[in-house]
């Protein structure tokens, strides 16, 4: 089932949590509503599940306005960020719950609820759990009986606030492509949110980065991260160095210590968005925008080596990561004067606040 | 949690001054005012023997005493039960005008000397009193008889419960509630299935207080029963009676019947609270 | 399309009926049970006017009966205060073996019916008690006198301080004492400086608790008192007193001067709850 939310305002109070919304998911997508705390991610899974009814706009589920429903009436499946299990029920009973509340007519007979919880728990791992109480499970454990729980009603639309927000980096992990391969078998349009921009990008189908209720971009994880669309969202999906300066032609862009490559659009200040990883950090000079550095502090150990370092036009510190090997040639000394040089800049007219 | 630490546990210089004189004092301030006379009671009833134990307490009129004491106790306890979580659930979810006093005026039993309020419900509920009037127009006698009785132990006991629920209430998570919505649960299912069981320890606390503050409770209740013998005479006016005739060892062995009977109630409080926390720190202190 | 629909229920939202209902029976229910009684006392105490009620409580006895009511409170809470703080400071500062029996016995005294508290110091101090022949040879009068009613008053107020402050000190736990103690300052210092200034509100709480069961006790006092006029009546017994008498607005306005108190008691509760609240929310 598809979702579509269109034009969607929500006050509370005064504050405007989410300002003009409109995005549509398509059906048996994994979709994941990515950005910091505040920025009304949280809220718009809320309003789709119909927690909160929004002042203006509607959702629609399959073309359907689903605006007036209430959330019992959506038969929409949420899991919650702290699980929000029965904890007085079993891992069973927890499961079975929304067959056992149906209307007499609907509700499944006990051999067929039986029968639909051991296949949910067998889904989530679980098997062996299902007498144990909420209390005696692990973290992740219990993420997975909220997730059997919120699948055994067969929802149309699976929405997930923070799924992984309250475990441990290990576990977290692990529960990430657990839920992609889940998500590649059972194809219920899910939507999933995180402030974890890697989670997101690891996970999702579709990455819709939220600040200050609007919607700053919509994409594939590749778009996005590849092809920003504002600086908000270059800046939140990884670190970066900030040059700031004004356009001298079509191509350059002129700094206050050099010139840089880069595509410009016009205004009389922009700024240059420069990942740490296209930072390119050399011993001798290599071309116009190569910038003299100091080295200030070296960290080695990772995956990659990131090096801080100072420019010497205006004492701004910037960052560039390297291979390792790369980190092993170039043999770097705190203090020693380098040059810096980017390989790849995305310019935004400087009045984009971030 | 245990830690391995924990196996080998050394006796650490304590780093905070002034356990031994607080302890010290605490313990023998205790001794002399609480347990040395509780002690004297156990000890003068134990003199009784077991035959003149059972003479005072198997007399015709101190049964029907005890028996109408955890009879009302007990009735207006599952009452308090009912209107306590009623009170609980308004004061604790809904917003209305005057909230703030009603919260406030929850508490006006504990406050409130036992005199005062027999004297009051007496008033109030007597024949010529406001309600008891109409009442009695109805064919409800509520002065000199059991009801009154009962009635005056629900206004001592109604703190007990409202005021062990309504934490409870107040912490719990909308989450649940919102999971049970998503579930297709309505109000009421979610209420009976979800939300009574969570608040079932606390409701069980609160009557096992009222219940136990009932049995004991004296002036709110002397005032309106009557003290009837064999008719509304409760257990503590019939130990107050047999002290007015002098009759000190069949006070006492009304009083241990009663003092078992407390502390096995408060025991059993104690365990209720042990576990309700217990199942409350474990969901909590897991990863 | 843009429209801007009706506002509907939150899940977790009753109905409105429902709301109103609820709302409705329980303002009801506190209403027969908790304010018509109160409205009862000041209709009896004013029944025949202001005169009567201020020549009724102006009665040397009911004088008397205030001034011993103040002696006993005079007694029982500055020595349950002291208990109050020391026991809270052992149990809250200190681990032990046997905590929790000390923790569950000092809440003893709540589950003792007032009648059998007053019957323990007969017992005791009763010409007929363990001590009677020792202190009827020494000229000593305990029950039916002032010692009693100050004893038996101290015995069930006992538990409220404490049990007001050990939660709060609980909860601020020793780090504070320990920065305070690493900074060089003593365990008096610790004490005055750090750990009161913390608890001051449940302090103030509890006292003011104490005070009102102090000012308040009927059942306890009852059996070790002789209800002498004048001699040995607290201001309840001086209530019962008089309505067993038939003086029905003397026996209200002695009432209502307990009522008042229980009434600024509830005040002080709130107002002490608000600023526990406001210092936490403060953090």
């Amino acid at each position: 089932m598809s979702i579509q939310v269109s034009h969607v305002d929500k006050w509370f109070g005064t504050y405007k949590a989410l300002d003009d919304v409109t995005l549509e998911v398509p059906d048996g997508q994994l979709l994941a509503l990515l950005g910091p705390s505040g920025s009304g991610k949280t809220t718009l899974l809320r309003t789709i599940a119909g927690f909160e009814s929004p002042d203006a706009g509607d959702v629609r589920f399959d073309g359907a306005d689903v605006t007036g429903q209430r959330v019992g009436e959506r038969h929409v499946g949420f899991v919650f960020q702290h699980y929000a299990l029965f904890r007085h029920m079993s891992v069973f009973e927890n499961i079975a719950f929304g067959l056992r509340v149906k209307s007499r007519k609907d509700r499944p007979s006990k051999a067929d609820i039986r029968d639909k919880v051991m296949e949910l728990l067998k889904l989530v791992q679980l098997e062996s759990f299902a007498a144990r109480k909420p209390s005696e499970l692990s973290g992740g454990q219990r993420q997975r009986v909220a997730l059997a729980r919120a699948l055994a009603v067969e929802p149309k639309v699976l929405l997930l606030d923070e799924p992984f927000g309250a475990l441990d980096a290990k576990v977290r992990q692990e529960l990430r492509s657990w839920l992609r391969r889940l998500h590649d078998e059972i194809h219920v349009t899910s939507v999933f949110v995180t402030h974890d921009q890697e989670e997101a990008l690891e996970v999702a189908d579709t990455v819709v980065i939220m600040n200050q209720g609007r919607v700053e971009q919509i994409g594939s994880p590749f778009e996005v991260y590849e092809h920003p669309r504002t600086p908000f969202v270059y800046n939140f999906l990884g670190n970066v160095n900030l040059f700031h300066g004004r356009p001298i032609s079509g191509e350059s862009l002129q700094t206050e210590f050099g010139a840089l490559n880069g595509r410009t659009n016009g205004p009389a200040s922009v700024i240059g968005f420069v990942r740490p990883h296209e930072l390119e950090v050399a011993r001798v000079e290599n071309g116009s925008s190569s910038m003299s550095a100091v080295v200030l502090q070296l960290l080695p150990a990772g995956p990659t080596a990131r090096i801080k370092l100072e420019l010497a036009e205006n004492g701004a510190y910037v960052e560039a990561q390297v291979s390792q090997e790369t980190y092993r040639e170039l043999d770097l000394k705190i203090g020693e004067q380098v040059f810096v040089k980017p390989r790849k800049v995305r310019v935004f007219p400087e009045d984009y606040s971030i | 949690m245990g830690s391995p630490l924990q196996t080998k546990r050394r006796r650490k210089p304590r780093v905070i001054p002034g356990f031994g004189l607080t302890l010290g004092y605490s313990l023998a301030y205790l001794s002399i005012l609480v347990l040395l006379p509780l002690a004297t009671l156990f000890w003068q009833s134990s003199k009784l023997g077991w035959s003149q134990f059972w003479f005072v307490i198997s007399d015709p009129e101190v049964v029907s005493a005890m028996k109408l004491s955890f009879t009302a106790s007990f009735v207006a306890a599952l009452v308090n039960v009912v209107f306590g979580l009623l009170v609980a659930w308004v004061l604790a979810r809904y917003k209305f005008p005057g909230k703030r006093f009603l919260d406030g005026i929850v508490d006006l039993p504990f406050a409130l000397p036992t005199s005062v309020a027999g004297i009051a419900l007496a008033a109030v509920y007597g024949a010529n009193g406001f309600l008891g009037g109409w009442l009695e127009a109805h064919g409800i006698k509520v002065v000199y008889t059991a009801v009154g009785v009962t009635l005056a132990l629900v206004f001592i006991g109604l703190p007990f419960v409202v005021r062990t629920v309504q934490p409870v209430m107040e912490e719990l998570e909308q989450e649940t509630e919102e999971a049970a919505a998503s579930l297709g649960a309505g109000r009421w299912q979610t209420f009976y299935r979800v939300i009574l069981p969570t608040i079932a320890p606390a409701l069980l606390t609160g009557f096992a207080l009222a219940f136990a503050r009932g049995v004991g409770e004296y002036g709110s209740v002397v005032f309106i029963s009557g003290n009837l013998p064999m008719k509304t005479e409760i257990a503590p006016v019939a130990i107050m009676s047999k002290l007015e005739q002098f009759n000190n060892p069949g006070a006492t062995a009304i009083a241990l019947v009663m003092l078992t009977f407390s502390f096995g109630l408060l025991i059993t409080v104690h365990f209720l609270q042990w576990w309700s926390g217990k199942r409350v720190r474990q969901l909590r202190s897991t990863p | 399309m843009s429209r801007v629909p009706a506002r509907r229920k939150l899940a977790t939202e009753d109905p409105i009926f429902a709301k109103v209902l609820l709302t409705v029976a329980a303002v009801i229910f506190l209403g027969l049970f908790l304010v018509a009684p109160l409205v009862a006392v000041f209709q009896g105490a004013l029944a025949n006017g202001v005169t009567a009620y201020l020549h009724a409580i102006r009665q040397p006895e009911a004088i008397q009966a205030i001034e011993l009511t103040l002696t006993a409170a005079a007694f029982a809470v500055p020595l349950n205060l002291i208990f109050g703080l020391a026991s809270s400071w052992a149990i809250t500062k200190f681990e032990f073996p046997g905590k929790s029996i000390l923790i569950a016995l000092i809440e003893l005294p709540v589950a003792v019916s007032p009648v059998i508290s007053g019957l323990i110091f007969v017992l005791m101090f009763g010409t007929r008690g363990v001590l009677g022949p020792w202190l009827v040879a020494h000229n000593l009068k305990v029950i039916f006198a002032v010692p009693g009613i100050i004893m038996a008053t101290t015995f069930v107020t006992f538990p409220f301080i404490a049990r007001e402050v050990m939660p709060t000190m609980q909860s601020q736990g020793t780090e504070e004492e320990q920065a305070a103690l690493s900074l060089g300052a003593n365990g008096w210092q610790v004490f005055w400086k750090v750990t009161l200034p913390n608890v001051r509100w449940a302090l103030i709480y509890g006292v003011i608790l104490c005070n009102a069961r102090a000012m308040g006790e009927f059942g306890a006092v009852s059996v070790v008192s002789a209800h002498i006029r004048g001699r040995t009546n607290t201001l309840p017994l001086y209530v019962e007193l008089l309505y067993n008498d038939y003086d029905f607005v003397g026996a209200f306005a002695a009432a209502s001067l307990l009522t008042f108190l229980a009434l600024v008691t509830l005040v002080a509760k709130s107002v002490a709850a608000w600023w526990t609240e406001r210092s936490v929310a403060l953090y």
